[in-house]
């Protein structure tokens, strides 16, 4: 699927990472004596930050991604795949070197902007704004939102606060809500696996159409096949370092001599 | 991937993406831009406020009542402290200082609450942040937005109590919409300073609570600056009259209570009132805008 495309695309650059590095600073991690002192002095100075441990959790990654390309993101649980994420999305600022895009990435999700004690129906609306649809986009869109969720399949939760759902309800609500505006590049961080089967199915659809429309897709997750059968393109990471790059069959094949499988 | 030889091998990340128009992913916009991207988010912030606020109430079984029992309960508790058992009315009526504590309490309440839920506008709201984009100004402007509508439930229990102790509604009243727009400017602006702080320094949450109980005791929520400070070096009353809880606790009191007059009010104070509002909304503005781009880090 990736040779009868590339001729034409494969020249156009969406994303460039040159030399990436992304550092947390987590407060209050640090044990032993004296730490409340340090701590102190740490805002009074305003200096050097001695009590604050950093995490290193990107290490210099490079890579150029091309318009229409299917890019997945994979490695080993904390290796700096959804940071790594959102530093291209522009979310987490870098500490040394650089992102450039076209256009504004962004991550499928919108767990965070919505509220469990709002209704379903309050929270399509607060969950469209908070990604920058307008009101008549989402007004447009209501009914094909709930209607995909299938929340009121089974009676009219949509009405009911968010905190009364069933864990998986929920999920769906809000894959539905992040899955309702078109982006020009996307990244999914293994948003695929929500819900029950028949919502999975239908979850994936969407997610080829979302493919699409887009420019270009990031897709990280730890189910192979999933990668396999959406990406043409896989970055490997592991502690931070781009390990490989290359066409999917390759990497993968590498990856699970890796891990063991 | 086997590509072909391009043109672009030879280049550099920084002039391909030159050469292709790609720009840096997070940079920070600039200040009119930035203005235009927040108003273009003007129904989030409105409707992410009025989810907070309905949120708050909504496990209780009075539900949104609380809206505004809430407000009666904290006026009922200072005129039992301070009315009925310290009388800190000197010099004032009843008709007068009930209105005055309850006008008092309801106006600082808007800024210390706007203070403290700017504090945590960033820092309690990573997930937000970490997942989304939007001007960051949006969170704090969308709390103190949340704490006008609050107060707007407050001056319903003002409005029964003033007009309980005999200040029925007058043409004066109408001031009362200047006074909150301008303290609502105020407000935000200070919700943005600390939104920054905060964002760097957590610790500031547990820090602030005292600070702005100081700023209270020192504005003359349940007293009279100028009898209060008779004895005293006048210019300690200016400069607390002066500070901007008191002129626009003052101007509300001014507009709202009969026996409230233009005596007890600082000279220029309406100029003082709208020099502190763009003072501070400004430069809190400003000061927010520059660290956009590192919000994120936390």
């Amino acid at each position: 699927m990736a040779d009868d495309k590339s001729a034409d695309r494969a020249h156009i650059p969406t994303v460039i990472a040159d030399e990436l590095h992304i550092v947390y600073r987590v407060n209050g991690a640090k044990t032993g004596k004296g730490s409340a002192t340090s701590a102190l002095s740490r805002i009074i100075k305003r200096g050097e930050e001695r009590g604050v441990r950093k995490v290193h959790a990107v290490r210099g990654v490079s890579f150029t991604a091309y318009r229409g390309e299917a890019i997945g993101l994979i490695g080993s649980n904390g290796s700096g795949k959804s940071t790594l994420l959102r530093a291209i999305a522009g979310l987490l600022p870098a500490e040394k070197g650089k992102v450039y895009t076209d256009g504004q990435p962004s991550l499928l999700g919108v767990n965070a902007a919505l509220m469990n004690d709002l209704t379903g129906e309050r929270n399509v609306i607060l969950g469209g704004l908070a990604m920058g649809m307008s009101r008549e986009q989402i007004r447009e869109r209501y009914q094909d939102i709930v209607d995909f969720s299938g929340i009121n399949e089974k009676g009219d939760f949509i009405t009911l606060p968010m905190r009364t759902y069933s864990s998986g309800m929920a999920a769906r609500l809000r894959f539905s809500i992040a899955a309702a505006k078109d982006h020009d590049v996307l990244m999914i961080d293994e948003a695929l696996a929500t819900g029950d089967r028949k919502f999975q199915k239908r979850s994936e659809a969407r997610i080829r159409e979302l493919r699409k429309e887009a420019g270009s897709v990031f897709l990280v997750s730890h189910n192979n096949k999933s990668i396999r059968d959406t990406c043409d393109r896989v970055l490997w990471l592991e502690r931070g370092e781009l390990r490989m790059d290359g066409p999917t069959d390759e990497v993968i094949k590498e990856y699970e001599k890796f891990t063991g499988k | 991937m086997t590509a072909p030889p391009s043109p672009d091998d030879g280049l550099s990340p920084a002039e391909l993406a030159a050469k292709y128009g790609l720009s840096v992913s997070g940079a920070r916009p600039g200040l009119f831009e930035y203005v235009s991207q927040l108003w273009g988010r003007r129904h989030f912030i409105l409707a992410f406020s009025q989810a907070k606020l309905t949120a708050q109430y909504s496990q209780a079984k009075l539900g949104q009542l609380w809206q505004v029992a809430t407000p009666l309960l904290n006026a009922l508790v200072y005129f039992l402290i301070f009315g009925l058992i310290l009388k800190a009315d000197r010099g004032m009526s009843r008709e007068v200082y009930i209105p005055f504590l309850v006008t008092g309490v309801f106006v600082f309440t808007f800024t210390q609450s706007s203070v403290m839920a700017g504090v945590r506008a960033i820092s309690g709201n990573l997930g937000l942040v970490r997942a989304l984009h939007f001007p960051r100004a949006s969170l704090p402007v969308s709390f103190s937005l949340q704490q006008l509508q609050q107060l707007l439930f407050s001056m319903i229990v003002l409005f029964v109590v003033a007009v309980g102790f005999g200040s029925y509604p007058k043409l004066s009243w109408l001031l009362i919409l200047p006074v909150l727009a301008l303290q609502f400017l105020f407000n935000t602006g200070l919700a943005l300073v600390m939104a920054r702080l905060g964002s760097k320094t957590p610790d500031l949450a547990q820090l602030m609570p005292f600070v702005m109980r100081t700023w209270m005791y020192a504005s003359g929520v349940m007293f009279s600056i100028p009898v209060m400070l008779k004895e005293h070096p006048a210019w300690i009353g200016d400069i607390l009259q002066w500070n901007p809880a008191a002129i626009y606790m003052d101007l509300m009191r001014f507009a709202l209570i009969d026996g409230y007059g233009s005596e007890n009010l600082p000279p220029h104070v309406w100029a003082v009132a709208a020099g502190w509002a763009v003072l501070v909304a400004v430069g809190g503005f400003v000061y927010f805008w520059k660290a956009e781009e590192r919000y994120g880090r936390g």
